[in-house]
């Protein structure tokens, strides 16, 4: 009777937990579920009937495709800029001592704690007393914007987790700033700016809010399912929910392996 | 700035060997490196805001085609609570059901991850990253299925009578709050889960050898020393949630509408921009008048 009391005073935390995580991934189970599903008509999402159509035909629905790929296309173009952007002011950050740091970081934190709400209708307001065209271009000035802040963050926590006293191993052995900054400094961060630069894509890739205002009739994949919820999502949408969770698992496993293997071989 | 990472900065010094004459440009190094970065933010965060405060204060009578002039109408701003009062209120209330919600399964989650999950802790924290992976349109989209009028969920509760026989889910304030705790859940328990896990567990078992119960040494100890986490945790799920207008247009109907809705359609259906940028400034100043109260009373600053 003690023990019994005892095993559940230990893992009640841990049932708790497990049945969040269950909660967590329901609706992927359906999305992946209803990527399978030929759908009885147009507005209806109950399962019907096994198919595997839906990832045959991907490119069926009209303009799925390429909202897709003009998604895929900015998160691309944003992840590139955002990226060196950040890694600059992060760099500037960790190794620096100067006047106008906390104003800096100020800066940085602010779009952060800002709703995608009053960002998306901020740049909205300026595009237009500007009389810029909204379209591609303002879709990318503003996932360059929002961007920027989570690459600073993410590369600026490797840089401060890095161990000083090998650069500085480095430059005792005659290392000129330069070489250090490639065969020493680089290396390290390396992994903190990749980490950075996807997670810049997803944000670019599944951003709706800011988008929605700023976006024109240029139409991205998450423009394309909100205009689609009113005629009737195609369950080719399903797929490439599906499609998005596995590829990011992957990466996300990938790395996580090879941060392994590296880190067998360092002990 | 350790809202995201639990990791406090630490600056590094790099070592300041070499002569004088690089000495000068060591000091603009800095400012160069901030320079695209910081030109960008400016113009596209802190300028657009500005215009949006601007824009708030135009005169409502324009129109897109004959454009607005700026006369300083503070009248907007009564205007527009009395217009959207309701969805203002009830963006807040949603907003701060959800996030107690959220603690309240997120804090067990963190910490079986934290402190029981031994060498599972990785694999199950991918896994409460891994449903962001799909796209946010989509899992709202999934919800919607799940609750609606002819699903196995609303079957099964109006058969146990929990709801009544023409009960719904669907397009009720319970979908709007259950929507958003779910989509921003996994904002609170990162960075609750880095402070957990930083956690002494020796600590734990000095309350408990001094004949703490566990409840008492959960108030006394665990919980203090979680409050960083728990704060950032907070912030970074209330503040998306008081914003979000997708749960209620999908999982709500016009009686569950947020201020973001009436902010979407001001701008993008009804054109009335002076009034969507009245509510939105509105609403940027009373989250940032919550946030600084907020750090400054759960006594950390290690947020901003």
């Amino acid at each position: 009777m003690h023990r019994i009391r005892r095993w559940v005073a230990d893992h009640w935390v841990l049932a708790i937990g497990l049945m969040v995580l269950l909660y967590l991934f329901l609706p992927i189970a359906v999305v992946a579920g209803l990527s399978f599903n030929r759908p009885s008509s147009r507005l209806s999402y109950d399962f019907n009937e096994f198919t595997t159509e839906n990832w045959t035909n991907l490119c069926g629905p009209a303009d799925l495709c390429a909202a897709v790929g003009r998604s895929a296309w900015i998160g691309l173009l944003a992840t590139v800029a955002a990226t060196m952007l950040g890694t600059l002011m992060a760099f500037a950050l960790a190794r620096h001592r100067f006047r106008g740091r906390a104003a800096t970081n100020l800066l940085i934190f602010l779009p952060m704690a800002t709703p995608e709400l009053v960002m998306g209708t901020s740049l909205l307001a300026l595009f237009t007393s500007a009389g810029l065209q909204l379209g591609f271009v303002t879709i990318l000035i503003a996932h360059i914007m929002f961007c920027v802040s989570f690459v600073v963050v993410t590369v600026k926590a490797r840089l401060a987790g890095m161990d000083a006293r090998l650069e500085e191993a480095a430059m005792d052995l005659y290392a000129t700033p330069a070489q250090t900054f490639r065969r020493v400094t680089l290396p390290l961060v390396l992994p903190g700016i990749v980490a950075a630069a996807l997670l810049a894509f997803s944000l670019s890739f599944d951003d709706f809010i800011i988008t929605n205002f700023n976006s024109g009739n240029t139409v991205t994949f998450p423009m394309y399912v909100w205009g689609a919820n009113q005629r009737g999502i195609p369950p080719q949408v399903n797929v490439v929910g599906t499609a998005m969770f596995a590829v990011a698992l992957l990466l996300v496993l990938a790395t996580n392996v090879r941060g392994r293997r590296r880190g067998a071989r360092v002990a | 700035m350790s809202l995201l990472t639990g990791v406090g900065a630490r600056p590094v010094s790099a070592p300041d060997k070499r002569p004088d004459d690089s000495r000068s440009r060591r000091r603009w190094l800095p400012y160069l490196l901030l320079l695209p970065g910081g030109a960008w933010l400016i113009l596209f965060f802190i300028v657009p805001t500005l215009q949006l405060g601007a824009t708030s204060l135009y005169d409502p009578t324009g129109s897109v085609t004959t454009g607005y002039a700026m006369t300083w109408e503070f009248g907007n701003y009564p205007d527009a609570i009395a217009y959207a009062g309701p969805q203002i209120l009830r963006s807040f209330a949603y907003a701060a059901i959800a996030t107690v919600i959220g603690i309240l399964i997120g804090y067990p989650l963190a910490y079986a991850i934290a402190q029981k999950a031994g060498r599972w802790k990785n694999v199950l924290l991918v896994c409460v990253v891994a449903p962001m992976f799909t796209s946010f349109l989509v899992r709202t989209l999934a919800w919607k299925t799940i609750l609606s009028d002819n699903g196995a969920l609303v079957g099964f509760l109006r058969d146990v009578g929990i709801l009544g026989a023409d009960g719904r889910l669907l397009a009720t304030p319970i979908a709007v709050v259950l929507g958003l705790t779910y989509n921003f859940l996994p904002f609170l328990v990162l960075p609750l889960y880095a402070s957990l896990e930083r956690l002494d567990t020796r600590l734990l078992e000095a309350s408990g050898d001094l004949y703490a119960s566990p409840t008492r040494t959960f108030v006394k100890v665990t919980l203090p020393l979680s409050m960083p986490g728990l704060v950032a945790g907070t912030l970074l799920f209330f503040i998306p949630a008081v914003g979000d207008y997708i749960n209620a247009a999908l999982l709500g109907n016009t009686n569950t509408s947020m201020v973001g809705n009436v902010v979407n359609s001001a701008f993008l259906s009804r054109q009335e921009p002076p009034q969507g940028a009245a509510l939105s400034f509105l609403l940027m100043a009373i989250i940032l008048a919550i946030v600084f109260t907020y750090v400054r009373r759960a006594g950390t600053d290690e947020v901003v």
